[in-house]
Protein backbone atom coordinates (compact mmCIF):
# COMPACT_ATOMS: atom_id res chain seq x y z
CA UNK A 1 0.00 0.00 0.00
CA UNK A 2 0.79 3.93 -0.45
CA UNK A 3 3.23 4.83 2.14
CA UNK A 4 1.16 7.99 4.22
CA UNK A 5 4.22 8.58 6.12
CA UNK A 6 5.46 11.95 5.65
CA UNK A 7 5.83 15.41 7.10
CA UNK A 8 2.97 17.27 8.52
CA UNK A 9 3.69 21.34 9.80
CA UNK A 10 7.12 20.01 10.93
CA UNK A 11 6.26 16.95 12.28
CA UNK A 12 7.06 13.31 10.90
CA UNK A 13 3.92 11.05 10.91
CA UNK A 14 3.56 7.96 10.40
CA UNK A 15 0.02 9.05 8.17
CA UNK A 16 -1.54 12.57 7.89
CA UNK A 17 -4.82 11.69 9.72
CA UNK A 18 -5.03 13.08 13.38
CA UNK A 19 -7.10 13.08 16.36
CA UNK A 20 -8.69 16.51 16.35
CA UNK A 21 -8.85 19.06 19.85
CA UNK A 22 -11.18 18.64 21.90
CA UNK A 23 -12.42 14.89 21.39
CA UNK A 24 -11.16 12.23 23.49
CA UNK A 25 -8.12 14.73 24.65
CA UNK A 26 -8.60 14.99 28.26
CA UNK A 27 -6.65 12.25 29.36
CA UNK A 28 -3.34 10.51 28.34
CA UNK A 29 -4.85 6.96 28.54
CA UNK A 30 -7.63 8.57 26.02
CA UNK A 31 -5.18 10.04 23.72
CA UNK A 32 -2.83 6.76 23.47
CA UNK A 33 -5.84 4.98 22.40
CA UNK A 34 -6.54 7.15 19.84
CA UNK A 35 -3.35 6.62 18.68
CA UNK A 36 -2.81 3.31 19.01
CA UNK A 37 -6.31 3.39 16.49
CA UNK A 38 -4.25 4.92 14.42
CA UNK A 39 -3.90 8.56 14.89
CA UNK A 40 -0.93 9.77 13.04
CA UNK A 41 -0.59 12.16 15.95
CA UNK A 42 -2.89 13.03 18.61
CA UNK A 43 -4.29 16.98 19.83
CA UNK A 44 -5.00 17.20 23.16
CA UNK A 45 -8.01 19.35 24.97
CA UNK A 46 -7.10 22.80 25.12
CA UNK A 47 -5.17 23.70 28.05
CA UNK A 48 -5.06 26.90 29.58
CA UNK A 49 -3.31 28.83 32.83
CA UNK A 50 -6.14 28.03 35.06
CA UNK A 51 -7.95 24.96 35.99
CA UNK A 52 -11.93 25.31 34.50
CA UNK A 53 -15.07 23.25 34.81
CA UNK A 54 -16.41 24.74 31.44
CA UNK A 55 -20.36 26.01 30.97
CA UNK A 56 -23.26 24.65 32.71
CA UNK A 57 -24.93 21.89 30.28
CA UNK A 58 -26.09 20.68 27.73
CA UNK A 59 -22.91 21.17 26.54
CA UNK A 60 -23.24 19.01 23.46
CA UNK A 61 -26.65 19.11 20.94
CA UNK A 62 -26.88 16.16 17.95
CA UNK A 63 -28.24 18.01 15.25
CA UNK A 64 -29.75 16.48 11.95
CA UNK A 65 -26.60 17.92 10.20
CA UNK A 66 -24.15 17.73 12.82
CA UNK A 67 -23.08 18.49 16.37
CA UNK A 68 -23.49 21.74 18.28
CA UNK A 69 -21.11 22.69 21.42
CA UNK A 70 -19.78 24.57 24.18
CA UNK A 71 -18.23 22.98 26.41
CA UNK A 72 -16.39 26.16 27.50
CA UNK A 73 -12.71 24.85 27.80
CA UNK A 74 -12.96 22.64 30.45
CA UNK A 75 -8.70 21.73 31.54
CA UNK A 76 -7.03 21.21 34.82
CA UNK A 77 -4.53 23.95 33.78
CA UNK A 78 -0.80 23.17 32.47
CA UNK A 79 0.24 22.22 35.55
CA UNK A 80 -1.52 18.85 35.83
CA UNK A 81 -1.11 18.05 32.32
CA UNK A 82 2.50 16.72 31.98
CA UNK A 83 1.61 13.40 33.24
CA UNK A 84 -1.29 13.42 30.67
CA UNK A 85 0.89 13.96 27.53
CA UNK A 86 3.48 11.65 28.86
CA UNK A 87 0.94 9.51 29.03
CA UNK A 88 -0.66 9.97 25.29
CA UNK A 89 3.15 9.92 23.80
CA UNK A 90 2.90 5.71 24.86
CA UNK A 91 0.85 5.38 22.19
CA UNK A 92 3.75 6.30 19.67
CA UNK A 93 2.18 9.06 17.40
CA UNK A 94 3.11 12.44 17.97
CA UNK A 95 1.50 14.69 21.14
CA UNK A 96 0.08 18.35 19.73
CA UNK A 97 -0.93 20.06 22.85
CA UNK A 98 -3.52 22.71 22.55
CA UNK A 99 -3.27 25.25 24.13
CA UNK A 100 -5.42 28.85 25.02
CA UNK A 101 -4.99 31.87 26.68
CA UNK A 102 -6.69 35.54 27.04
CA UNK A 103 -3.11 37.13 26.36
CA UNK A 104 0.16 36.34 24.87
CA UNK A 105 1.72 36.32 28.25
CA UNK A 106 -1.03 33.43 28.97
CA UNK A 107 -0.43 31.37 25.80
CA UNK A 108 3.73 31.33 26.18
CA UNK A 109 3.23 30.45 30.40
CA UNK A 110 1.27 27.22 29.45
CA UNK A 111 3.61 26.75 26.78
CA UNK A 112 6.33 27.07 28.68
CA UNK A 113 4.92 24.92 31.15
CA UNK A 114 4.25 21.82 28.73
CA UNK A 115 6.63 19.55 27.33
CA UNK A 116 4.55 18.22 23.87
CA UNK A 117 5.61 17.18 20.34
CA UNK A 118 4.01 20.64 18.88
CA UNK A 119 1.59 23.35 20.01
CA UNK A 120 -1.98 24.28 18.46
CA UNK A 121 -2.82 27.48 19.67
CA UNK A 122 -6.76 27.90 20.11
CA UNK A 123 -7.58 31.31 18.54
CA UNK A 124 -10.62 29.97 17.58
CA UNK A 125 -12.52 28.56 19.88
CA UNK A 126 -16.07 30.47 19.59
CA UNK A 127 -17.84 30.09 22.87
CA UNK A 128 -15.28 31.42 25.53
CA UNK A 129 -15.68 34.76 26.94
CA UNK A 130 -12.12 36.16 25.98
CA UNK A 131 -10.40 33.53 24.78
CA UNK A 132 -10.12 31.83 21.16
CA UNK A 133 -11.80 33.56 18.87
CA UNK A 134 -12.49 36.64 20.51
CA UNK A 135 -8.77 36.78 20.33
CA UNK A 136 -8.72 34.78 17.04
CA UNK A 137 -10.74 37.00 14.96
CA UNK A 138 -7.97 40.09 15.18
CA UNK A 139 -4.95 39.80 12.94
CA UNK A 140 -2.55 41.31 14.86
CA UNK A 141 -3.34 39.41 17.77
CA UNK A 142 -3.09 36.10 15.89
CA UNK A 143 0.48 37.29 14.98
CA UNK A 144 1.79 38.56 18.19
CA UNK A 145 0.78 35.30 20.31
CA UNK A 146 2.26 33.68 17.69
CA UNK A 147 5.35 35.31 17.92
CA UNK A 148 5.49 35.15 21.62
CA UNK A 149 5.02 31.54 21.25
CA UNK A 150 7.80 30.57 18.77
CA UNK A 151 10.38 32.54 20.15
CA UNK A 152 10.42 31.20 23.32
CA UNK A 153 10.15 27.09 21.58
CA UNK A 154 11.82 24.69 19.57
CA UNK A 155 8.75 22.73 18.42
CA UNK A 156 6.66 23.19 15.48
CA UNK A 157 3.32 25.87 16.39
CA UNK A 158 0.35 25.82 14.65
CA UNK A 159 -2.09 27.99 14.76
CA UNK A 160 -6.01 27.03 14.64
CA UNK A 161 -8.26 28.98 12.93
CA UNK A 162 -11.94 30.62 13.37
CA UNK A 163 -13.96 30.55 10.09
CA UNK A 164 -16.50 33.23 11.68
CA UNK A 165 -14.56 35.96 10.29
CA UNK A 166 -15.25 37.32 6.72
CA UNK A 167 -11.22 36.66 5.95
CA UNK A 168 -9.45 33.80 6.73
CA UNK A 169 -7.01 34.50 5.25
CA UNK A 170 -5.80 37.39 6.74
CA UNK A 171 -5.67 35.01 10.03
CA UNK A 172 -3.50 32.65 8.27
CA UNK A 173 -1.38 35.12 7.10
CA UNK A 174 -1.20 36.54 10.44
CA UNK A 175 0.35 33.49 11.58
CA UNK A 176 2.63 32.82 8.89
CA UNK A 177 4.36 36.17 9.61
CA UNK A 178 4.56 35.48 13.26
CA UNK A 179 6.62 32.04 12.47
CA UNK A 180 4.02 29.49 12.45
CA UNK A 181 4.82 26.10 11.42
CA UNK A 182 1.50 25.49 9.86
CA UNK A 183 -2.49 26.53 10.22
CA UNK A 184 -4.98 24.05 11.06
CA UNK A 185 -8.59 25.06 9.84
CA UNK A 186 -11.52 25.41 10.82
CA UNK A 187 -12.43 25.21 13.99
CA UNK A 188 -16.00 25.21 14.86
CA UNK A 189 -18.84 27.97 13.49
CA UNK A 190 -20.79 29.90 15.58
CA UNK A 191 -24.16 28.46 16.18
CA UNK A 192 -27.68 28.11 18.10
CA UNK A 193 -30.48 25.85 18.69
CA UNK A 194 -33.45 26.53 20.31
CA UNK A 195 -35.68 24.03 22.01
CA UNK A 196 -39.27 24.94 20.10
CA UNK A 197 -41.41 23.34 23.22
CA UNK A 198 -40.06 25.58 25.63
CA UNK A 199 -38.20 27.94 23.50
CA UNK A 200 -34.88 27.88 25.69
CA UNK A 201 -31.60 27.93 23.64
CA UNK A 202 -30.78 24.23 24.38
CA UNK A 203 -26.94 24.93 25.08
CA UNK A 204 -26.02 26.13 28.79
CA UNK A 205 -23.92 28.48 27.32
CA UNK A 206 -26.83 29.68 24.31
CA UNK A 207 -24.14 29.95 21.55
CA UNK A 208 -22.12 27.53 20.60
CA UNK A 209 -19.78 25.51 17.84
CA UNK A 210 -20.96 23.53 15.17
CA UNK A 211 -18.97 20.67 13.62
CA UNK A 212 -19.40 17.50 11.47
CA UNK A 213 -20.56 16.85 8.03
CA UNK A 214 -22.75 20.12 7.56
CA UNK A 215 -19.40 22.64 7.86
CA UNK A 216 -17.54 20.18 5.57
CA UNK A 217 -17.96 22.08 2.28
CA UNK A 218 -17.25 25.68 4.29
CA UNK A 219 -13.71 23.84 5.50
CA UNK A 220 -12.96 22.75 2.24
CA UNK A 221 -13.03 26.44 1.03
CA UNK A 222 -11.12 27.74 4.01
CA UNK A 223 -8.41 25.22 3.39
CA UNK A 224 -8.70 25.74 -0.44
CA UNK A 225 -8.47 30.19 0.16
CA UNK A 226 -5.36 29.53 2.14
CA UNK A 227 -3.66 26.97 0.44
CA UNK A 228 -3.34 28.94 -2.20
CA UNK A 229 -2.04 31.95 -0.13
CA UNK A 230 0.51 30.71 2.31
CA UNK A 231 3.72 29.26 2.03
CA UNK A 232 3.17 27.15 5.23
CA UNK A 233 1.35 24.05 5.48
CA UNK A 234 -2.14 23.79 6.09
CA UNK A 235 -4.32 21.17 8.06
CA UNK A 236 -7.79 20.46 7.39
CA UNK A 237 -10.18 20.06 9.88
CA UNK A 238 -13.76 20.24 9.72
CA UNK A 239 -16.67 17.41 9.06
CA UNK A 240 -14.44 14.81 7.67
CA UNK A 241 -16.18 11.51 7.96
CA UNK A 242 -14.76 9.01 5.82
CA UNK A 243 -11.81 8.89 3.68
CA UNK A 244 -13.38 10.72 0.20
CA UNK A 245 -13.89 13.53 3.05
CA UNK A 246 -10.09 13.16 3.80
CA UNK A 247 -9.04 13.27 0.03
CA UNK A 248 -11.05 15.99 -0.86
CA UNK A 249 -9.24 18.43 1.83
CA UNK A 250 -6.26 17.68 1.09
CA UNK A 251 -6.95 18.12 -3.09
CA UNK A 252 -8.46 21.40 -1.55
CA UNK A 253 -4.84 22.18 -0.34
CA UNK A 254 -4.61 19.73 3.26
CA UNK A 255 -1.02 18.45 4.46
CA UNK A 256 -3.07 16.59 6.68
CA UNK A 257 -6.11 16.17 8.68
CA UNK A 258 -7.57 15.89 11.68
CA UNK A 259 -10.74 14.23 12.34
CA UNK A 260 -13.35 14.94 15.59
CA UNK A 261 -17.05 14.55 15.48
CA UNK A 262 -16.66 11.20 13.31
CA UNK A 263 -15.22 9.49 16.18
CA UNK A 264 -18.60 9.65 17.71
CA UNK A 265 -19.13 6.36 15.39
CA UNK A 266 -16.09 4.90 17.25
CA UNK A 267 -12.09 5.18 17.03
CA UNK A 268 -12.12 2.60 13.68
CA UNK A 269 -13.35 5.62 11.86
CA UNK A 270 -9.04 6.97 12.16
CA UNK A 271 -7.75 3.54 10.97
CA UNK A 272 -10.81 3.56 7.90
CA UNK A 273 -9.57 6.76 6.30
CA UNK A 274 -5.80 6.26 6.42
CA UNK A 275 -6.56 2.86 4.89
CA UNK A 276 -8.94 4.59 2.43
CA UNK A 277 -6.30 6.83 1.48
CA UNK A 278 -3.59 4.30 0.60
CA UNK A 279 -5.41 2.57 -1.27
CA UNK A 280 -7.14 5.34 -3.02
CA UNK A 281 -3.23 6.74 -4.05
CA UNK A 282 -2.69 3.01 -4.97
CA UNK A 283 -5.53 2.35 -7.26
CA UNK A 284 -4.36 5.75 -8.86
CA UNK A 285 -0.77 5.33 -8.60
CA UNK A 286 -0.10 8.73 -7.03
CA UNK A 287 1.52 9.72 -3.82
CA UNK A 288 0.23 11.56 -1.04
CA UNK A 289 2.35 14.81 -2.63
CA UNK A 290 0.67 14.35 -5.81
CA UNK A 291 -2.84 15.14 -4.43
CA UNK A 292 -2.41 17.51 -2.24
CA UNK A 293 -3.67 21.26 -3.45
CA UNK A 294 -4.59 19.45 -6.73
CA UNK A 295 -8.09 21.35 -7.11
CA UNK A 296 -6.06 24.11 -7.28
CA UNK A 297 -3.72 23.26 -10.47
CA UNK A 298 -6.89 21.80 -12.17
CA UNK A 299 -8.26 24.73 -14.44
CA UNK B 1 -30.61 13.63 19.42
CA UNK B 2 -32.48 17.14 20.70
CA UNK B 3 -33.34 16.47 24.43
CA UNK B 4 -37.12 15.11 23.83
CA UNK B 5 -39.41 16.92 26.07
CA UNK B 6 -41.09 15.20 28.59
CA UNK B 7 -43.91 15.98 31.37
CA UNK B 8 -43.44 15.10 34.93
CA UNK B 9 -46.49 13.15 35.85
CA UNK B 10 -45.80 12.05 39.61
CA UNK B 11 -43.12 12.98 42.19
CA UNK B 12 -42.85 10.46 45.16
CA UNK B 13 -41.06 11.48 48.10
CA UNK B 14 -38.35 8.25 48.95
CA UNK B 15 -36.81 10.30 52.36
CA UNK B 16 -36.37 13.74 53.39
CA UNK B 17 -33.58 14.39 49.94
CA UNK B 18 -34.59 11.38 47.75
CA UNK B 19 -37.58 11.91 44.93
CA UNK B 20 -38.47 9.07 42.31
CA UNK B 21 -39.81 11.90 39.23
CA UNK B 22 -41.89 9.75 36.83
CA UNK B 23 -42.37 11.28 33.39
CA UNK B 24 -44.36 10.93 30.14
CA UNK B 25 -41.96 9.38 27.94
CA UNK B 26 -42.79 5.92 28.06
CA UNK B 27 -40.98 5.20 24.39
CA UNK B 28 -37.57 5.46 25.57
CA UNK B 29 -37.80 1.60 26.43
CA UNK B 30 -34.35 2.02 28.35
CA UNK B 31 -32.65 -1.03 29.65
CA UNK B 32 -32.26 -1.26 33.83
CA UNK B 33 -27.94 0.26 34.04
CA UNK B 34 -28.63 2.80 31.25
CA UNK B 35 -29.13 6.32 32.06
CA UNK B 36 -29.70 9.79 29.98
CA UNK B 37 -29.20 13.16 30.26
CA UNK B 38 -31.60 15.24 31.74
CA UNK B 39 -31.49 19.40 30.57
CA UNK B 40 -33.52 20.69 33.60
CA UNK B 41 -34.14 24.07 31.03
CA UNK B 42 -31.75 26.90 32.62
CA UNK B 43 -30.02 25.08 35.19
CA UNK B 44 -27.91 22.41 33.47
CA UNK B 45 -28.01 19.00 32.17
CA UNK B 46 -26.87 16.23 34.32
CA UNK B 47 -26.82 12.11 33.68
CA UNK B 48 -29.67 9.94 35.92
CA UNK B 49 -29.87 6.37 35.66
CA UNK B 50 -33.20 5.04 35.00
CA UNK B 51 -34.96 3.14 37.98
CA UNK B 52 -37.79 2.08 35.96
CA UNK B 53 -39.13 2.80 32.50
CA UNK B 54 -40.05 6.02 32.60
CA UNK B 55 -38.63 6.84 36.05
CA UNK B 56 -35.55 8.44 37.78
CA UNK B 57 -34.65 8.58 41.42
CA UNK B 58 -32.98 11.79 42.44
CA UNK B 59 -30.83 13.03 45.77
CA UNK B 60 -31.23 16.65 45.82
CA UNK B 61 -27.21 17.17 46.51
CA UNK B 62 -26.41 19.74 43.79
CA UNK B 63 -27.70 22.99 42.00
CA UNK B 64 -28.85 20.48 39.43
CA UNK B 65 -30.39 17.54 41.80
CA UNK B 66 -31.76 20.25 44.06
CA UNK B 67 -33.40 21.95 41.01
CA UNK B 68 -35.23 18.86 39.41
CA UNK B 69 -36.12 17.60 43.02
CA UNK B 70 -38.32 20.74 43.40
CA UNK B 71 -39.92 19.97 40.04
CA UNK B 72 -43.66 18.97 40.27
CA UNK B 73 -46.48 17.02 38.01
CA UNK B 74 -46.85 18.99 34.90
CA UNK B 75 -43.31 20.41 35.05
CA UNK B 76 -40.86 19.53 31.80
CA UNK B 77 -37.88 18.53 31.26
CA UNK B 78 -35.71 17.74 28.10
CA UNK B 79 -33.92 13.54 27.87
CA UNK B 80 -31.23 12.39 25.88
CA UNK B 81 -31.21 9.27 25.84
CA UNK B 82 -31.19 6.16 26.64
CA UNK B 83 -27.48 6.34 26.70
CA UNK B 84 -24.74 3.65 27.42
CA UNK B 85 -24.90 -0.16 28.20
CA UNK B 86 -27.38 -1.03 30.79
CA UNK B 87 -26.81 -4.59 32.78
CA UNK B 88 -26.49 -7.63 31.17
CA UNK B 89 -28.74 -10.16 32.72
CA UNK B 90 -26.57 -13.44 33.25
CA UNK B 91 -27.85 -17.00 34.64
CA UNK B 92 -31.28 -18.22 36.56
CA UNK B 93 -29.52 -16.85 40.10
CA UNK B 94 -28.36 -13.10 41.11
CA UNK B 95 -27.21 -11.28 43.83
CA UNK B 96 -27.97 -7.14 43.57
CA UNK B 97 -25.30 -4.87 45.97
CA UNK B 98 -26.41 -1.51 46.23
CA UNK B 99 -25.43 1.25 48.26
CA UNK B 100 -27.61 4.47 49.02
CA UNK B 101 -28.59 6.19 45.39
CA UNK B 102 -27.21 2.71 43.79
CA UNK B 103 -30.34 0.99 44.88
CA UNK B 104 -32.00 2.68 42.24
CA UNK B 105 -30.81 1.00 38.62
CA UNK B 106 -30.67 -2.25 40.85
CA UNK B 107 -34.41 -2.22 41.49
CA UNK B 108 -35.29 -1.53 38.38
CA UNK B 109 -32.93 -4.78 36.95
CA UNK B 110 -34.10 -6.75 39.21
CA UNK B 111 -37.67 -6.56 38.42
CA UNK B 112 -36.62 -6.95 34.91
CA UNK B 113 -34.54 -10.15 35.69
CA UNK B 114 -37.65 -11.64 37.68
CA UNK B 115 -39.97 -11.03 34.88
CA UNK B 116 -37.63 -13.40 33.23
CA UNK B 117 -38.26 -16.07 36.08
CA UNK B 118 -34.37 -15.65 37.51
CA UNK B 119 -34.18 -15.79 41.29
CA UNK B 120 -32.61 -12.91 43.18
CA UNK B 121 -31.09 -11.62 46.37
CA UNK B 122 -30.07 -8.13 47.55
CA UNK B 123 -27.49 -7.09 49.65
CA UNK B 124 -28.86 -3.08 50.37
CA UNK B 125 -26.32 -0.75 52.51
CA UNK B 126 -27.78 2.53 53.71
CA UNK B 127 -26.03 5.25 55.92
CA UNK B 128 -29.10 5.44 58.66
CA UNK B 129 -32.80 3.52 58.65
CA UNK B 130 -34.22 6.96 56.97
CA UNK B 131 -31.86 6.71 54.34
CA UNK B 132 -33.03 3.58 53.19
CA UNK B 133 -34.84 3.49 49.70
CA UNK B 134 -37.43 0.83 48.03
CA UNK B 135 -37.69 -1.48 50.84
CA UNK B 136 -40.58 -3.14 49.57
CA UNK B 137 -38.95 -3.51 46.22
CA UNK B 138 -36.45 -5.10 46.86
CA UNK B 139 -38.73 -7.79 49.39
CA UNK B 140 -40.89 -8.74 46.39
CA UNK B 141 -38.24 -9.47 44.64
CA UNK B 142 -36.95 -11.88 47.40
CA UNK B 143 -34.83 -12.12 50.04
CA UNK B 144 -33.39 -8.78 51.22
CA UNK B 145 -30.19 -8.22 53.63
CA UNK B 146 -30.04 -4.81 54.77
CA UNK B 147 -27.26 -2.77 56.54
CA UNK B 148 -27.18 0.78 57.53
CA UNK B 149 -23.36 2.39 58.62
CA UNK B 150 -25.26 3.35 62.07
CA UNK B 151 -26.29 0.77 63.08
CA UNK B 152 -29.83 1.86 63.11
CA UNK B 153 -31.37 -1.07 60.47
CA UNK B 154 -30.08 -4.41 59.64
CA UNK B 155 -26.47 -5.42 59.97
CA UNK B 156 -24.35 -2.34 61.46
CA UNK B 157 -21.34 -1.03 58.56
CA UNK B 158 -20.99 -1.12 55.21
CA UNK B 159 -22.69 -2.99 52.83
CA UNK B 160 -19.50 -5.46 52.06
CA UNK B 161 -19.83 -6.80 55.55
CA UNK B 162 -23.33 -8.11 54.28
CA UNK B 163 -21.46 -10.27 51.98
CA UNK B 164 -20.46 -12.63 55.21
CA UNK B 165 -23.55 -13.87 54.95
CA UNK B 166 -23.89 -14.91 51.60
CA UNK B 167 -21.78 -17.30 49.66
CA UNK B 168 -20.83 -16.27 46.39
CA UNK B 169 -20.92 -19.74 44.29
CA UNK B 170 -24.75 -19.62 44.62
CA UNK B 171 -25.13 -16.83 42.08
CA UNK B 172 -24.29 -16.57 38.33
CA UNK B 173 -24.00 -13.18 38.54
CA UNK B 174 -23.50 -10.41 40.88
CA UNK B 175 -24.40 -6.27 39.95
CA UNK B 176 -23.05 -3.69 42.24
CA UNK B 177 -23.77 0.32 42.04
CA UNK B 178 -22.95 2.46 45.08
CA UNK B 179 -20.46 4.45 46.41
CA UNK B 180 -16.91 4.13 44.45
CA UNK B 181 -15.51 3.06 47.77
CA UNK B 182 -18.48 0.80 48.77
CA UNK B 183 -18.17 -0.86 45.40
CA UNK B 184 -14.28 -1.20 45.31
CA UNK B 185 -14.47 -3.05 48.50
CA UNK B 186 -17.09 -5.70 47.51
CA UNK B 187 -15.21 -6.21 44.32
CA UNK B 188 -12.12 -7.22 46.89
CA UNK B 189 -13.42 -9.28 49.27
CA UNK B 190 -14.84 -11.09 46.56
CA UNK B 191 -12.01 -10.81 44.24
CA UNK B 192 -11.73 -14.52 43.41
CA UNK B 193 -15.69 -14.09 41.65
CA UNK B 194 -14.90 -10.81 39.41
CA UNK B 195 -15.51 -12.29 36.32
CA UNK B 196 -19.00 -12.60 37.29
CA UNK B 197 -19.46 -9.46 38.53
CA UNK B 198 -20.87 -6.00 37.14
CA UNK B 199 -20.57 -2.69 38.09
CA UNK B 200 -22.46 0.51 37.26
CA UNK B 201 -19.32 3.03 37.55
CA UNK B 202 -19.71 6.84 38.23
CA UNK B 203 -17.39 9.35 36.05
CA UNK B 204 -18.20 13.12 35.04
CA UNK B 205 -20.09 12.55 32.19
CA UNK B 206 -20.53 15.39 29.57
CA UNK B 207 -21.55 14.58 26.13
CA UNK B 208 -22.92 11.11 26.49
CA UNK B 209 -21.82 10.11 23.20
CA UNK B 210 -18.30 9.15 23.99
CA UNK B 211 -16.53 12.10 22.15
CA UNK B 212 -15.71 14.70 24.62
CA UNK B 213 -13.13 12.42 26.86
CA UNK B 214 -14.13 14.07 29.95
CA UNK B 215 -15.02 10.26 31.57
CA UNK B 216 -12.13 8.07 30.30
CA UNK B 217 -10.94 6.24 32.60
CA UNK B 218 -7.04 4.74 33.31
CA UNK B 219 -5.35 2.79 31.93
CA UNK B 220 -7.20 1.49 28.83
CA UNK B 221 -9.12 5.13 28.20
CA UNK B 222 -12.65 3.27 28.45
CA UNK B 223 -15.72 5.67 27.49
CA UNK B 224 -17.91 5.69 30.62
CA UNK B 225 -20.68 7.43 28.89
CA UNK B 226 -20.71 4.74 25.76
CA UNK B 227 -18.44 1.68 26.61
CA UNK B 228 -20.34 1.35 30.22
CA UNK B 229 -21.48 2.79 32.43
CA UNK B 230 -21.80 -1.17 33.50
CA UNK B 231 -18.17 -2.42 33.37
CA UNK B 232 -17.09 -5.54 34.23
CA UNK B 233 -14.98 -5.96 37.87
CA UNK B 234 -12.49 -7.35 36.30
CA UNK B 235 -11.52 -4.23 34.09
CA UNK B 236 -11.81 -2.42 37.01
CA UNK B 237 -9.22 -3.95 39.37
CA UNK B 238 -6.02 -2.30 38.08
CA UNK B 239 -6.80 1.09 37.31
CA UNK B 240 -8.04 4.38 38.42
CA UNK B 241 -11.21 3.01 40.08
CA UNK B 242 -11.23 2.77 43.55
CA UNK B 243 -8.43 5.17 43.51
CA UNK B 244 -9.17 8.35 41.82
CA UNK B 245 -11.22 10.11 39.66
CA UNK B 246 -11.66 13.32 37.45
CA UNK B 247 -13.46 16.04 38.30
CA UNK B 248 -15.28 18.80 35.62
CA UNK B 249 -11.93 20.31 34.50
CA UNK B 250 -10.63 16.72 34.17
CA UNK B 251 -8.43 17.39 37.78
CA UNK B 252 -8.16 13.82 39.70
CA UNK B 253 -9.27 13.95 42.89
CA UNK B 254 -10.45 11.22 45.21
CA UNK B 255 -13.34 8.74 44.50
CA UNK B 256 -16.41 9.07 46.54
CA UNK B 257 -18.23 7.50 49.43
Amino acid sequence: MATLRGDVGGLELENPVMLAAGILGTTGASLRRAALAGAGAVVTKSIGVDPRDGHPGPGIVRLDVGLLNAMGLPNPSYREFQEEIDIARTGGSPVVASIFGSSPEEFVEVAEGLDADAFELNLSCPHAKGYGAEIGCHPGDVEEITRAVVRGNSVPVWVKLTPNVADIVALGLSAERGGASAVVAINTIKAMAIDVESGYPILGNRIGGLSGPAIKPVAVRCVYDLHSALAIPVIGVGGISCWQDAVEMIMAGASGVQVGTALSGGLDILKAISTGISRYLDRKGMALSDICGLAGRRR
Amino acid sequence: MRPSPATILEVTEETSTVRTIRFDSVRLDPLPGQYMMVWIRGVDEIPMSFSGPSEMTVAAVGEATRALSRLRPGDGLGLRGPLGNGFSIEGERILLVGGGLGAAPLAFLGEAARQKGVEVTSLMGFRCREDIIFQGRFERLGELILTTDDGSCGIPGRASLGLERLDPKRFSQIYICGPELMMWDVIQSWKNHAEKMQASVNRYLKCGIGICGSCCMDPTGIRVCQEGPVIPAVQLLDGEFGRYRRGPSGSRGPPRG
